[in-house]
């Protein structure tokens, strides 16, 4: 995940508690849903950002799964998300994010 | 006779193509921000410490398949055939010279910066440049006169080594040995830092190469150049003026273009695709007849997924600096045009949803024209190289973007669901070019389009270019545009044989004596 966006994650959680944090994504594939997610959960893997040895347990989602979806008006995210869903892998996504939730999600 | 072929003066065609790469193994250790940031953050990481094991030699980089795509030796179907990984396979072609370019090794291309600088900021060591002047001046895209930059009287070693100690100079190094370096341009103003130098001369260098090799593919003199364009990612100017320009310029004197001017475009991934549209159209508009769009490559960029690749085993696949050019000039009759009423932009106006963003670079210029997403034969956006982003879990950008474009002609219906698979094969490619941010966005197909046009395997084709401009942290607005290249309209009307030449000849004479017998009447 991009430094400043690892930063402005940590920065949010800071102001508003871990607790009332959901980081949505829109990746393109499960490998890179996993890794965004993983970053914001148990710490950035590379080692390379704010969020090194920091472990949020943030709520993170992908915009295509299921819980999400359901909290969107249809007529919207047929028109904006609906042609993605068509192009991307979303199996793939959904075991690679619940793989994560389990293991590091705090809430 | 010979007969000329007619043309038309408002159009403006593809003349020819360069393409370069320049294999920099040292650079990846001490150029590359993913490294040069481990450095400060974790310096006696284990990933530092394994890095140089992944080191590809030159020989290895230039049996590598994309890499011979990309300078034009092997086609983008021919690498589609091969199964990856490919870093584990010696492509048949292992020539470093190709249709297009050439792929350069790291000493001559030090030999080359310092031809390129002009404040002699570029020190290097006497024996390194005895030692490698001859295999550059057999470079057959070396002149003379880039020759006669490099000084015959150089550096000592230790004088080197006491510069990049005590004077901030940024270290060249070969085989992991100190052999020159880059001074600091300035005391204290951090644009003229030796770190900003040696990127920027990195980039002219490189910029240089892909002109002088667009220049001869072309076939045209070095004097028809009026115009260079150079869109890559860097920035020059002092503290007064940072980003002042002008990379072009700059690169067209070195490459000896003396009727040239120039100027740079910045955006991001993009820059290739608006530079050549606002080639075509100087050209076009009769402003000028001929301009060269160039680029060089980013060090930066180097090693950017090292850590990953060396995780999962692999060569440091990042290891090239890229560069390209298109010559665009006035009508020959022959070469591939521009289409300007084909023009797609991502407006201030338009969401950065996937699908608006097809919607506004793809369909909205077809949709102008009466035509539908299959009427284009061939697309090209992001031609990354998916061997070096998958292990990083970046996917395959090339097919995910004729992905988008077939998902979006699906929910407009234009095509069924059920052909979506085939429209990527039929209407995609596989990428090839290294992730030199700019380099892999729509351009590398410039020259195989232009093959394929010309021998008739396909008749047009869209080049599509897009750009995160959040990058620079002054808007989170997407950015995008794109053109079509098509045959070249003139070359079907053309052709007035010497037959119907002599045809009109005998009958103008005919009229003429018919005229000069009425008058006698």
């Amino acid at each position: 995940m991009d430094l400043e966006n690892q930063k402005r994650v940590k920065e949010l959680t800071e102001q508003y508690g871990a607790e009332n944090v959901v980081v949505l994504l829109g990746a393109a594939e499960g490998e890179a849903s996993g890794l965004a997610a993983e970053t914001v959960t148990n710490g950035d893997p590379t080692f390379a950002g704010p969020l090194t040895g920091v472990s949020l347990g943030l709520k993170v989602y992908h915009v295509c799964e299921p819980e999400v979806k359901a909290e969107f008006d249809e007529a919207i995210y047929e028109e904006q998300v609906s042609m993605m869903e068509m192009v991307l892998d979303v199996d793939d996504i959904i075991n690679e994010m619940s793989a994560i939730r389990e293991q590091y999600c705090k809430f | 006779m010979k007969v000329r072929k007619a043309v038309d003066l408002m159009k403006s065609v593809v003349k020819g193509t360069g393409y370069v790469l320049v294999h920099t193994p040292d650079m990846v250790l001490h150029n590359g921000t993913t490294q040069t940031t481990e450095r400060i953050v974790n310096p006696d990481s284990e990933y530092l410490k394994e890095l140089p094991t992944h080191l590809r030699s030159f020989e290895q980089a230039v049996s590598y398949w994309p890499n011979q795509v990309y300078i034009g030796n092997k086609t983008p179907d021919e690498l589609g055939a091969v199964p990856q990984p490919w870093h584990d396979k010696v492509c048949e072609s292992t020539d470093r010279y190709g249709r297009f370019g050439q792929i350069m090794p790291q000493e001559e291309f030090l030999l080359l910066i310092q031809a390129c600088d002009v404040f002699g900021l570029v020190k290097l060591e006497q024996g390194f440049v005895d030692g490698n002047r001859a295999a550059l001046a057999a470079n057959p895209m070396m002149t003379e006169e880039i020759l006669a930059r490099i000084p015959a009287q150089q550096t000592s070693a230790e004088e080197i080594a006491r510069l990049v100690r005590e004077e901030h100079s940024e270290g060249l190094y070969h085989h992991d040995e100190l052999v020159g370096c880059v001074n600091r341009a300035h005391d204290i103003d951090q644009n003229l830092s030796a770190h900003v130098m040696h990127e920027n001369l990195v980039s002219k260098a490189s910029s240089v190469m892909a002109l002088l090799s667009g220049i001869a593919n072309a076939g045209i003199n070095k004097n028809e150049i009026e115009y260079v364009i150079d869109c890559a990612e860097e920035a020059c100017g002092d503290m007064n003026q940072r980003g002042g320009g002008n990379f072009a310029k700059s690169a067209a004197e070195i490459a000896g273009l003396a009727n040239a001017s120039g100027s740079d475009v910045r955006g991001f991934c993009a820059a290739p695709a608006h530079a050549v549209i606002e080639a075509a159209s100087l050209v076009a508009s009769g402003a000028y007849q001929t301009v060269a769009v160039t680029s060089g490559g980013c060090t930066a960029k180097l090693g950017m997924n090292g850590k990953d690749h060396v995780k999962k085993g692999l060569p440091i696949l990042e290891d090239m600096i890229g560069g390209f050019c298109v010559i665009v000039s006035r009508d020959d009759g022959v070469s591939p045009e521009i289409n300007l009423n084909m023009l797609g932009r991502h407006t201030v106006g338009t969401s950065s949803g996937p699908q608006d963003v097809t919607t506004a670079l793809v369909f909205k210029s077809l949709e102008r024209n009466g035509m539908t997403v299959t009427d284009i034969d061939k697309y090209a956006g992001e031609l990354h190289n998916s061997e070096i982003l998958k292990p990083a879990g970046g996917g395959d950008p090339a097919v995910q973007f004729f992905k988008v474009v077939g998902a979006t002609a699906v929910m407009r219906g234009e095509m069924d669901k059920g052909d979506l698979k085939d429209f990527i094969v039929k209407h995609g490619m596989t990428g090839w070019a290294p992730t030199q941010g700019h380099i892999p966005s729509g351009v590398p197909c410039i020259g195989f389009v232009r093959d394929d046009i010309m021998s008739g395997k396909i008749k047009n084709a869209m080049v599509v270019g897009k750009g995160s401009l959040f990058l620079g942290r002054l808007t989170n607005l997407f950015d995008g545009v794109s053109f079509v290249i098509q045959a070249n309209s003139g070359a079907e009307e053309a052709g007035v044989s010497e037959e119907q030449v002599r045809g009109m000849i005998a009958k103008a004479m005919r009229d003429f004596a018919a005229t000069l017998m009425a008058q006698a009447e």
